[in-house]
């Protein structure tokens, strides 16, 4: 299984390649793997040098611009990995984890194939006012959720944004309170984040943590 | 006294300027008032910024190199502060990368490299047995260069412009895209000052060292710290090119658009590393070999026997002169590398633990058969021995690629080159500071507060850094400003800030130490160790023509050898500046050589120099416009002054 790790200033960006187009998945942040299959990593970066380390399961190797790397590794036991970057690359170096998900193989499959799937309508008003937040605001410059016109690739991807148990690249657990701070300030959470501070009126706020809350 | 006299010498002398007052002549006391007056600084402002005394030169280099490890050392302790718990809020991401960009650079650029040059500078030409360095005015200008270098980087820190790329600057964070404004520009032309400063120094040893030993010190009787300072400055000039080249791409790609390192347009990320590891590795055998010859030439004083493997010694410093450049690449063990180049890198760090290792043994072997005399100086030797080990002992593990792979860039790593720059070479730097401290001053350090000194030192360097590898083998990589509490390093962290607080103020109380002793020391005499070598020949502090005679050197030991009092060599003029020079291999006197005397050339070129330096961080064109003054100044610095040599 061989997946594309780019680094960003200060994310990583997950893409599981497959033959078929409409099998590749497109992530962020968190890395979910088959246990016992050999796993290869092209890592690649797409602004300064990072470096990918997840300690308990293989050591360091740089993401270089204009250069090509690989991580080959295995995880032979169920677990949840911790990651972090570990070439300093600017204000937010601290704050560039990720995590490792192993899985038995079927788990993964059935992940895998939930991620492929597009985000579903909203059904409950609040939800559906919150994806009319969300695309009315500034967030679909740079983030897109499958399934709406939102297209954004600068940022993470969030078609299943609350399936991943951290935001803000292993910074915080992924909660509602978090996800509304985050919106609102991620300049005082993570100062020089490319993502900016959100003008959102409280209710609208409430609506738009709803629906992020629901991308599962 | 006997008295050698040199034929040529005299030959010389009968030839050209049989009529001039030479210190053959003269009485003692005679002799003094005229050297005196010939070689000696004139009193004043004035005099202190034209001085090209060595002695005064090598003082204010020492005192402002000490001077900048403070300032470094404030930045660690805010560092700790702000680690001492998760989540700490002392300063934020961007203070905190400017701060441990400014703590890396100013170690190694402003202090470890600096030191030692600045020791040597002093100490140099009276191991030697000579009168000045060779080309003092260089040595003027290297060190107003150096100083306005460094004043240039922490004004810009205090302006909240310091450079936040790390002392390595990797590009392409260093580069146009990713650090706009002018941070990393001051990083690199603070790199351009203190390399230039550096080479210059590098230049006057090798002269001074070759050139300009005292009759019959043959190439096997020249001290361990001469050697070594000989193979540092060797290395300083293969070495240095390298990063100043880097650092000078670095600010055309950022100044004037060139793409050395945007692969975008066909450069190289990775050039940048090589460049600058190419230049770092050997950099750190630069600190420490220095202080390996400040080891074997302080160990006879406490030990009372030569010190053991004199020949092994010095092939062993040579070998690691030349081993140190086949081995940069393991810093690079977790870029893109071929495998073939992994193992010859690996087998390459490893083999220089060999020479290190003949070192450690020698040392030891010199302890247990002599008669170990346990002063201060003799105390940092022992605490160096122990840590060097333990340093050198996870550097032959960092040198193995799968283990590197795991605590590269991790706190394991800063735990390791803390081991081996702190134990290593500020250890051994410290115990010299002890040891050379009558000879700077003529006033002996407290010995009460230097075994405080010691200890504090010693215990509090251990408790704050062998906890730094379990951190690393936990997983916490370096260069981040904080960390979450989940991740459970809380604890460990609070425990490195306090022991490094007792760190902090063992270097406090050497301040306090230096500056008591400096009004209230014990007065020296000339040998206060009874140590061998010929800058004890001499009164404590020298004065300022060194020695009233050139000493003759007939042993290894000269004083030891010569208990009664040294043969001398005498013939050289006494109403001007000169030196014997001799030959490379035999130390035999070859010619009388004149030394320049004071002059103010060397500041003001070092004036134009760093308006040069300074302003084509603004603009291209400075290096234009800046070249006018500069080139006026160097003019009237190289103006012939009608004396007979400079015009043959």
């Amino acid at each position: 299984m061989t997946l594309q790790v780019t680094g960003h200033q200060w994310w990583w960006e997950i893409t599981y390649q497959d033959p078929s187009p409409e099998r590749v998945l497109r992530t962020a942040n968190e890395i979910h793997i088959p246990t016992g299959r050999p796993v290869r990593l092209v890592l690649n970066s797409t602004d300064v040098i990072h470096s990918m380390w997840v300690p308990n399961l293989f050591g360091k190797r740089d993401l270089l611009p204009g250069l090509q790397t690989v991580i080959d590794f295995q995880a032979d036991k169920p677990g949840v990995y911790r990651g972090q970057c570990a070439e300093f690359c600017g204000l937010q170096h601290a704050r560039m984890g990720f995590l490792v998900v192993a899985e038995p193989p079927e788990a993964f499959d059935a992940w895998r194939l939930a991620q492929l799937r597009a985000a579903e309508a909203p059904k409950e008003p609040e939800r559906q006012r919150g994806e009319q937040v969300f695309l009315r605001s500034s967030c679909i410059m740079c983030h897109q959720v499958r399934g709406t016109p939102s297209a954004g690739r600068v940022g993470p991807e969030l078609t299943h944004l609350a399936t991943r148990q951290f935001i803000a690249a292993g910074t915080l657990p992924m909660n509602r309170g978090n996800l509304a701070g985050w919106i609102t300030d991620p300049q005082s959470i993570k100062p020089g984040a490319n993502m900016p501070m959100t003008q959102i009126p409280p209710r609208d706020l409430q609506d738009l943590v709803s629906y992020l809350e629901g991308l599962r | 006294m006997s008295v050698t006299e040199s034929d040529r010498l005299k030959e010389q002398e009968e030839r050209e300027d049989a009529g001039a007052p030479r210190d053959s002549t003269a009485d003692e006391a005679e002799l003094h008032r005229v050297l005196s007056e010939t070689w000696g600084t004139k009193p004043g402002f004035w005099g202190w910024i034209t001085t090209v005394d060595h002695k005064l030169i090598g003082r204010r280099y020492i005192a402002t190199t000490f001077f900048f490890l403070f300032l470094a050392g404030l930045a660690a302790m805010v560092m700790r502060a702000q680690l001492a718990q998760p989540e700490g809020q002392v300063v934020g991401p961007d203070l905190y990368n400017q701060l441990f960009t400014m703590h890396g650079t100013t170690m190694m650029f402003l202090f470890a490299v600096s030191v030692m040059e600045a020791v040597a500078v002093f100490i140099i030409p009276l191991v030697m047995g000579t009168r000045n360095i060779a080309f003092p005015r260089l040595n003027a200008f290297s060190y107003w260069v150096f100083l306005f270098g460094g004043v240039m980087v922490w004004g810009a820190f205090f302006l909240n412009i310091g450079p936040d790329v790390g002392w390595f600057a990797y590009v392409p964070l260093s580069g146009p895209e990713f650090s706009p404004g002018k941070r990393a520009d001051f990083w690199a032309q603070m790199i351009t000052f203190t390399e230039v400063a550096a080479l210059a120094v590098a230049v006057e040893l090798i002269v001074t060292i070759l050139k300009q030993r005292a009759p019959g010190m043959t190439l096997d009787r020249i001290p361990l710290f001469a050697w070594a300072m000989l193979v540092t400055a060797f290395m300083v000039m293969f070495a240095m090119p390298s990063v100043m080249v880097g650092s000078s791409m670095l600010i055309m790609d950022r100044l004037v658009g060139t793409h050395f390192f945007n692969p975008a347009e066909g450069g190289d990320v990775l050039l940048w590393q090589h460049l600058f590891w190419f230049f770092g590795h050997p950099e750190v055998y630069i600190i420490f070999v220095p202080a390996s010859g400040m080891i074997s030439v302080m160990l006879p004083a406490f030990t009372r026997r030569p010190v053991f493997g004199h020949l092994a010694l010095v092939l062993s410093v040579i070998s690691i002169g030349i081993l140190s450049f086949g081995l940069w690449v393991h810093h690079m063990f977790v870029t893109a590398l071929p495998q073939l180049g992994e193992s010859f890198f690996t087998a390459s760090s490893m083999l220089i633990a060999i020479p290190n290792g003949i070192q450690i043994f020698c040392w030891v072997a010199t302890i247990v058969s002599g008669k170990p005399r346990y002063a201060t100086p003799m105390l940092f030797i022992i605490g160096f021995i122990i840590t060097f080990v333990i340093g050198g002992l996870t550097g032959v593990m960092v040198a193995s690629v799968p283990l590197d792979t795991q605590v590269h860039d991790s706190y394991f790593v800063v735990a390791h080159f803390h081991y081996v720059l702190i134990g290593g070479a500020v250890f051994p730097l410290l115990g010299a500071v002890y040891y050379w401290f009558p000879k700077f001053t003529g006033r002996m350090m407290s010995e009460r507060l230097g075994r405080w000194n010691f200890w504090l030192a010693f215990l509090g360097f251990n408790a704050a850094f062998f906890p730094m590898h379990l951190l690393g083998l936990w997983g916490m990589p370096r260069r981040i400003y904080t960390y979450q509490p989940e991740l459970n390093w809380g604890d460990m962290n609070l425990f490195v800030s306090l022991a490094a607080v007792v760190v902090f103020a063992s270097f406090a109380l050497f301040l306090w130490n230096v500056l008591y002793s400096l009004r209230h020391g014990e007065p020296a005499g000339d040998n206060p160790w009874d140590a061998d070598t010929l800058e004890w020949a001499t009164s404590s502090p020298p004065p300022a023509y060194n020695f009233a005679h050139i000493p003759v050197v007939t042993a290894r030991e000269p004083l030891w050898a010569e208990r009664r009092a040294l043969p001398v060599a005498v013939g050289l003029r006494t109403d001007m500046r000169e030196l014997v020079i001799t030959s490379v291999t035999e130390a035999r006197p070859e010619l009388r050589e004149s030394s320049p005397d004071p002059s103010i050339w060397p500041l003001i070129s070092a004036i134009a120099l760093t308006g040069l330096f300074i302003g084509s961080i603004f603009t291209p064109w400075a290096v234009v416009y800046g070249s006018i003054p500069l080139t006026i100044a160097l003019t009237a610095w190289f103006w012939p002054k009608g004396d007979k040599e400079d015009e043959a």
